[in-house]
């Protein structure tokens, strides 16, 4: 008798199941430009989407998509299948984005690092990075032996500037004499390319390397020549334990959330999203404390400041490399100049690549 | 003891037949893996064939796809047939979509019929001017070919990266490696509204008859076939080796250069770094799969382009990894050689003779 009752309550719950998934279940999709597991850029944006997952809302997310043709199709493809909330975390999929929010008004998009909002269902956003950068800079301009830093930069877009301009004006502050070394790598990740890069910067003298790179090569081969070394994106200290002064973490977990939640409650609105210490978006891994107590202090007193807004990290006067005054005394860059950045302050060798 | 022998008489209908063969052998393959990774293998299948075509737009995707590879597999054909090895198709393809999208560039905001025809016959240039090197180097200094253009792509590669960063970026883009959008009338008309099916899959039917045509028609088609069956033939022959090898990689440099400016005129709409994932080299595949037989290929593109789609789907649907996608490829690739070595050899168990024990 109760296999028969077992029988009529399995059905039911299938029923149930099948009923609700009818009712078209909250779902939220991503599109990462890497594989999960490269420990920097997407790392991070996967650790956000757990994040939104561990709050019992379904999400689904496709790797390592081209920025080409493919993206369109896979962005669609997601709509398509009933995410109501999509995240592309890639600047190449700016473009893609707007046109399949185009052709689903009903679906919210948030595209990562672009500028483009079509549509009033596509928000952007982006971190603050350079907060981190100036911290960087502060910690490169005492660290430093040679006077040198050296910087693997991926492409001579505003962001990257605005990271090399945020340390220097950082490192200068605390170390007048010293000098930031470039390599532009073009691409985002390239452990071959970027452990190149390095030894070349730390053959010129370098005795202090960051990148604005997403591979852990860089630090592995700062490690290796014992030199300082900061990590990106994600923590990168397990990769070199000795060598990692900090690593600047983008943490999209708290944003993740909180768009997915309103998507998800209806009061979801388009915005663009630039957001910093202050709000998390960029984190600092714990601090070496082969850099002394008393520096480790120093560091953690500015990046309270930069948070409270007491500080910023583009303070006048700012020079360019010819001498132009940038910003006056006193005065702080606003986000405008800050977004289309593009020449080095004083102090930066070379030129921008054009 | 085991001993290996050339078989003579190799049936047409099985020489055709055993790609079928490799797929069918793949999608197994394919099964078992699913099943180890802890997926329903019948349903995996499913997201992964037949979802992705399942309606319009999916069928719209998977033409789209199609159309690069089989252009390129097509023009690679010719090389291949003759003894040609031409691994640089990739880099042919980047070298006619730059030079097809500067032209492009040169009319921005420019009307008229005929500014389309124009970027796509500079793109072909482009791209056959591009095979010419490897071509010509192995013609007159005996070079190897495959290292050539295989060395080409990186250059080709190069150049793009530097012109889309530098002179040619777009001056509104904030210094973002990429150039502005092409105009309207830069552009591969639609086909139909809403899908991305565009004016290309003409130019690739065309290209496939025409090359149908060349190989099995003419004179040249028939130096190519003897070329490629025997070397030593084809000189006592009297056939001018030279000129066929630089004929072959122009067309196939064309066809590559076709893929790459229709790629840049239709989904795409403007350089940047990314115009291709690796179709050139994806296209070997396609043109083995397909026997090097025009209408193979055809089916062998559509098969590869599907093993695309599946992936993006499986990984949406059941969060298979994507790059299951490539492990399909390769795994079809495999039985495929795989079966061609036991259509074209014996093996012959022979028992072990008693003085040998």
């Amino acid at each position: 008798m109760y296999k028969l009752y077992l029988r009529s309550l399995i059905s039911v719950l299938f029923l149930l199941g099948f009923s609700l998934n009818a009712n078209a279940e909250f779902k939220v999709g991503f599109v990462y430009v890497g594989p999960t597991g490269d420990h920097g850029w997407t790392y991070q944006h996967h650790e956000g989407r757990n994040a939104v997952e561990a709050l019992g809302i379904k999400t689904t997310y496709v790797e390592s998509v081209p920025e080409g043709a493919d993206a369109e199709r896979v962005i669609r493809q997601l709509a398509q299948s009933g995410h109501d909330l999509i995240f592309t975390t890639s600047f190449g999929y700016m473009d893609p984005t707007n046109k399949v929010a185009k052709d689903f008004p009903n679906v919210k998009f948030e595209h990562a690092t672009g500028y483009k909002r079509e549509h009033s269902n596509v928000s952007t956003y982006s971190a603050r990075f350079y907060e981190g950068r100036t911290l960087l800079g502060h910690m490169a301009g005492k660290m430093t032996k040679t006077n040198t830093i050296g910087y693997i930069a991926s492409f001579p877009i505003p962001e990257v500037i605005r990271g090399i301009n945020a340390m220097t004006l950082a490192a200068q502050k605390v170390n007048p004499d010293i000098k930031t070394k470039i390599v532009w790598v073009f691409t985002w990740y390239d452990p071959g390319k970027e452990s190149e890069a390095a030894q070349a910067l730390i053959d010129q003298g370098a005795d202090i390397i960051m990148q604005h790179t997403d591979s852990t090569a860089p630090v592995q081969v700062a490690e290796k020549a014992g030199v300082w070394s900061f990590g990106q994106a994600s923590d990168m200290q397990r990769f070199a334990p000795k060598s990692i002064l900090t690593s600047i973490i983008d943490d999209w977990a708290p944003y993740y959330v909180e768009r997915s939640i309103a998507a998800r409650d209806g009061t979801w609105k388009q915005q663009d999203t630039w957001h910093g210490l202050k709000e998390g978006m960029v984190a600092m891994a714990p601090y070496n404390s082969a850099m002394g107590s008393d520096l480790v202090k120093e560091v953690e007193q500015l990046q309270k400041d930069l948070a409270s807004g007491k500080a910023h990290s583009f303070t006048g006067p700012i020079y360019d490399q010819k001498g132009n005054v940038l910003v006056a005394e006193g005065a702080v860059a606003d986000d405008g100049m800050l977004a289309g950045m593009n020449v080095y302050v004083k102090g930066v060798e070379g030129d921008i690549p054009q | 003891m085991i001993k290996i022998e050339k078989r003579n008489d190799v049936s047409r209908s099985i020489y055709f037949l055993t790609p079928v063969l490799a797929i069918f052998l793949t999608l197994i393959g394919g099964a078992i893996i699913f099943y180890i990774l802890g997926f329903n293998p019948i349903e995996a299948l499913k997201f992964f064939f037949i979802t992705p075509i399942s309606d319009l737009y999916g069928l719209s995707e998977l033409l789209v796809k199609a159309t690069p590879l089989c252009l390129i597999a097509i023009g690679l054909s010719f090389c291949f047939k003759s003894n040609n090895w031409n691994i640089g198709a990739e880099g042919q393809l980047i070298f006619g979509g730059i030079v097809g999208g500067g032209v492009a560039l040169l009319f921005y905001n420019h009307d008229g019929f005929y500014v389309l025809p124009i970027i796509i016959l500079s793109g072909a240039l482009g791209g056959m001017l591009f095979a010419m090197i490897p071509a010509i180097l192995k013609t007159y200094f005996n070079t190897n070919e495959i290292l050539v253009s295989l060395m080409l792509v990186y250059v080709a590669k190069l150049l793009l990266d530097y012109l889309v960063v530098g002179p040619w970026s777009n001056p509104e883009g904030f210094n973002f490696p990429e150039t502005r959008q092409f105009s309207e009338s830069a552009r591969m008309p639609i086909l139909f509204d809403g899908l991305r099916i565009h004016a290309g899959i003409f130019i690739t039917l065309i290209t496939v008859f025409l090359s149908w045509l060349i190989l099995y028609k003419t004179y040249l088609g028939f130096q190519i076939k003897v070329s490629g069956l025997s070397l030593k033939t084809a000189k006592y022959a009297g056939f001018k080796g030279k000129t066929m090898i630089i004929i072959v990689f122009m067309i196939s440099g064309a066809c590559a250069g076709l893929a790459g400016v229709g790629e840049i005129t239709g989904p795409i709409g403007q350089l940047h770094r990314n115009i291709s994932p690796d179709y050139g080299f994806t296209a070997i595949i396609v043109a083995f799969l397909g026997r090097l037989n025009p209408v193979g290929i055809i089916f062998a593109s559509l098969i590869v382009a599907l093993t695309y789609l599946g992936a993006e789907t499986a990984q949406i649907f059941l969060q298979v990894p994507k790059y299951t996608g490539q492990v399909f490829q390769g795994m079809i690739l495999f039985f495929l050689l795989g079966s061609d070595y036991l259509l074209f050899f014996k093996i012959k168990f022979l028992g072990l003779k008693k003085n040998e024990l």
